[in-house]
């Protein structure tokens, strides 16, 4: 592969799956909020 | 009445797999790479990001924003959503796009599923053992021909799949199916780029290194990166990778709890979604088919059906050259990570109607799940039965590109210009009125985003979500017109010059494009004469894939002209297919008017309900 290639693939695949792992494991990480369910509480329109 | 719903999410990793899933479809392994090779190779992931970032997030945070929203009021569909964000009563029926496109793209994507679970099943049968290229390809042309009943059987079988899964609710369907299917496709994805990118010379009958392959799709060309083909290209793709502007993402956040988050969520569903179409996408159709063919010949399998005619007519060929097991598994690892990625997004679709169903006219779950089913089946059988005649790329042209953009374009206005606009005015009115009340950014949409979000969203989306949003949609959808796309990709293109014109005046066009060519500077004019005088056009190896594109097309065109004979039968087929294609579009008009009247009907139901 050319230098032009291989830099380009790997500045974008490092950055697009550290951020993609950054994110994924953020959200297995935090906490649930308290249960309060929205749909319970209906405040249609009418 | 609203109906109490009573499903939502299991899990928030069960929400983000699903929304990833419903971003993730065919297009990422199909679409993405292609349109990579013929926008600049590596230079395009820069409008690509940038697109992301400027119209992709943006509308991410928007459409759950809504989605929510509408959620904490008992709406699970976008008409209602839509109506529960301002008095004016057009909303619902802009809302109305927000079902019909989930319908009308599942229509013929339903089918374009059930393609990848039959070749599942061949690649096991081993029908494509010792067959050549040509007869694999053949196979695909007899399979949507419907020169037997087996396409029919395969795209019910995969309705009644769509369905039931449907009909075990959220969490205990569309989750579960996300759960299993999302982790299957990047363990397949990454046997394939791992297999893709080691592909030796020499080996199991490839010619070139699968690294070439890489190598063609990732060599930047920034000279081209200026060019607005290319960033319209890059916005059009991110547009559509991540299902923005359908109704679906809208309806999967309206099960989220009104204080939780949607900024992380949907942060960590658009980025798996760029995961696995830039990081697996790109190492897996282009390395293979060069290794096999070189550059040359992917430029022609390209222009014998794009992406889709890659996967379909040419990949269960070459993994037969790498033998028995192998091959087997690599086959039903390719077909089996485009049905996950299929099924995880007409699953999707589905949603939307059956919330509306059961908001509105209180049905239970089954039996919404099983309307839809049955209304894909009557709207997807023109897509199956007159496929050769252009009804699928018909329904996908006017539901699929743009009907979702216009929606897209709306809903941004509607949520950064018009919902809590007088809160905004009374702000501006209290503040120091510094800036002119068009610039004001207090965007009292903002608080929609940032609620329970458990990431810090920056402030400059405001301005982003406010001006640069809308601008850029605007653009796609302006630019989704069939006229002005070819002028900004600088195309007097084939589809202008039909058959009913005089043979003069055909050539004369021809000549047009050649002369709009040779100032092109990648593209000399010595050229010209053996591109039309050979039979194969891959003298100019610098030659881009566009103008090749276009050569081959004019090349192919010629032939036909001068063929009297020819010229006939394709001017029968032009008359068959406009008139297939009018019924489509008078078909598709005809379900928009249904959906609309539903609404219709649901809000005069609400009213007498409120009086």
């Amino acid at each position: 592969m050319s230098t032009g290639a291989i830099t380009m693939m790997l500045i974008t695949e490092i950055f697009i799956t550290v951020i993609t792992v950054y994110f994924f494991w953020k959200v297995l990480k935090t906490p649930s909020k308290p249960e309060q369910d929205s749909t319970s509480e209906k405040s249609d329109k009418e | 009445m609203t109906k109490t719903q009573s499903s939502g999410w299991g899990s928030r990793v069960g929400l983000v797999l699903a929304m990833a899933g419903n971003a993730v479809g065919l297009g990422n392994f199909l679409r993405f790479p292609v349109q990579a090779i013929e926008n600049g190779g590596g230079a395009f992931i820069i409008p690509y990001l940038v697109c992301f970032l400027f119209m992709g997030i943006p509308l991410l945070f928007v459409e759950w924003s809504i989605g929510r929203f509408g959620g904490k009021n008992g709406h699970h569909s976008t008409p209602m959503i839509l109506d529960s964000m301002d008095k004016r009563k057009l909303w619902k029926y802009i809302g109305v796009f927000g079902i019909f496109t989930n319908l009308a793209v599942a229509a013929y994507y339903c089918y374009l599923e059930s393609w990848t679970l039959s070749y599942v099943w061949h690649t096991i049968a081993d029908t494509f053992g010792g067959q050549s290229q040509g007869q694999v390809a053949s196979f695909f042309g007899n399979y949507v021909s419907l020169n037997s009943i087996e396409p029919i059987i395969f795209w019910i079988v995969c309705l009644l799949l769509n369905t039931w899964i449907l009909s075990k609710g959220l969490s205990g369907g569309v989750e579960k199916a996300a759960k299993i299917g999302m982790p299957l496709l990047l363990i397949f994805g990454a046997f394939l780029a791992y297999k893709a990118v080691t592909i030796q010379a020499g080996e199991q009958g490839a010619i070139y290194d699968g690294l070439k392959g890489l190598d063609f799709l990732w060599s930047p060309k920034f000279d081209t990166i200026w060019e607005p083909k290319v960033w319209l290209a890059a916005a059009g793709q991110i547009f559509f990778t991540l299902s923005i502007g359908m109704g679906s993402i809208q309806c999967y956040a309206s099960y989220v709890k009104k204080n939780d988050d949607i900024a992380l969520n949907a942060m960590s569903a658009g980025w798996m979604n760029g995961f696995v179409e830039v990081v697996l996408g790109s190492a897996i159709l282009i390395p293979i088919a060069v290794g096999y063919f070189g550059i040359d010949g992917l430029k022609d399998l390209i222009s014998d059906g794009g992406g889709l005619g890659l996967g379909f007519k040419t990949l269960p060929y070459l993994f037969e050259q790498w033998g028995g097991v192998l091959g087997v598994f690599a086959g039903v690892a390719w077909f089996g990570l485009l049905f996950f990625a299929g099924i995880t997004s007409s699953l999707a679709m589905g949603t939307p109607v059956m919330g509306f169903l059961q908001d509105e006219f209180g049905w239970k779950e089954k039996n919404a799940a099983w309307m839809f089913g049955f209304a894909v089946l009557i709207l997807g059988l023109p897509t199956v039965l007159f496929f050769n005649n252009g009804v699928f790329d018909e329904y996908d042209y006017w539901a699929g590109t743009v009907s979702l953009v216009f929606f897209a374009f709306i809903e941004i206005i509607l949520f950064s210009w018009v919902f809590g606009f007088k809160n905004d005015l009374e702000e501006w009115r209290k503040s120091d009125k510094i800036l002119p009340l068009f610039l004001f950014t207090k965007l009292p949409s903002w608080k929609e985003i940032t609620t329970g979000a458990d990431i810090r969203v920056p402030g400059i989306f405001k301005f982003i979500i406010k001006f640069i949003t809308p601008l850029l949609l605007g653009w796609v959808f302006f630019a989704s017109f069939p006229g002005i796309k070819d002028e900004i990709n600088h195309k007097k293109s084939n589809e202008k010059i039909n058959f009913f014109s005089s043979t003069i005046a055909i050539k004369r066009k021809i000549t047009e494009q050649q002369k709009v060519l040779e100032t092109k500077k990648d593209f000399s004019p010595k050229y010209l004469e053996p591109s039309f005088s050979n039979s194969q056009l891959d003298l100019n190896k610098e030659l881009n894939v566009s103008t090749y594109l276009l050569l081959k097309k004019q090349k192919d065109l010629l032939e036909i002209v001068d063929n009297p004979t020819l010229r006939k039968g394709k001017i029968a087929e032009v008359r068959k297919s406009i008139f297939y294609k009018n019924i489509s579009r008078v078909f598709l008009v005809i379900l928009w008017l249904g959906i609309a009247y539903l609404v219709h009907l649901a809000a005069v139901k609400r009213k007498k309900n409120r009086l």
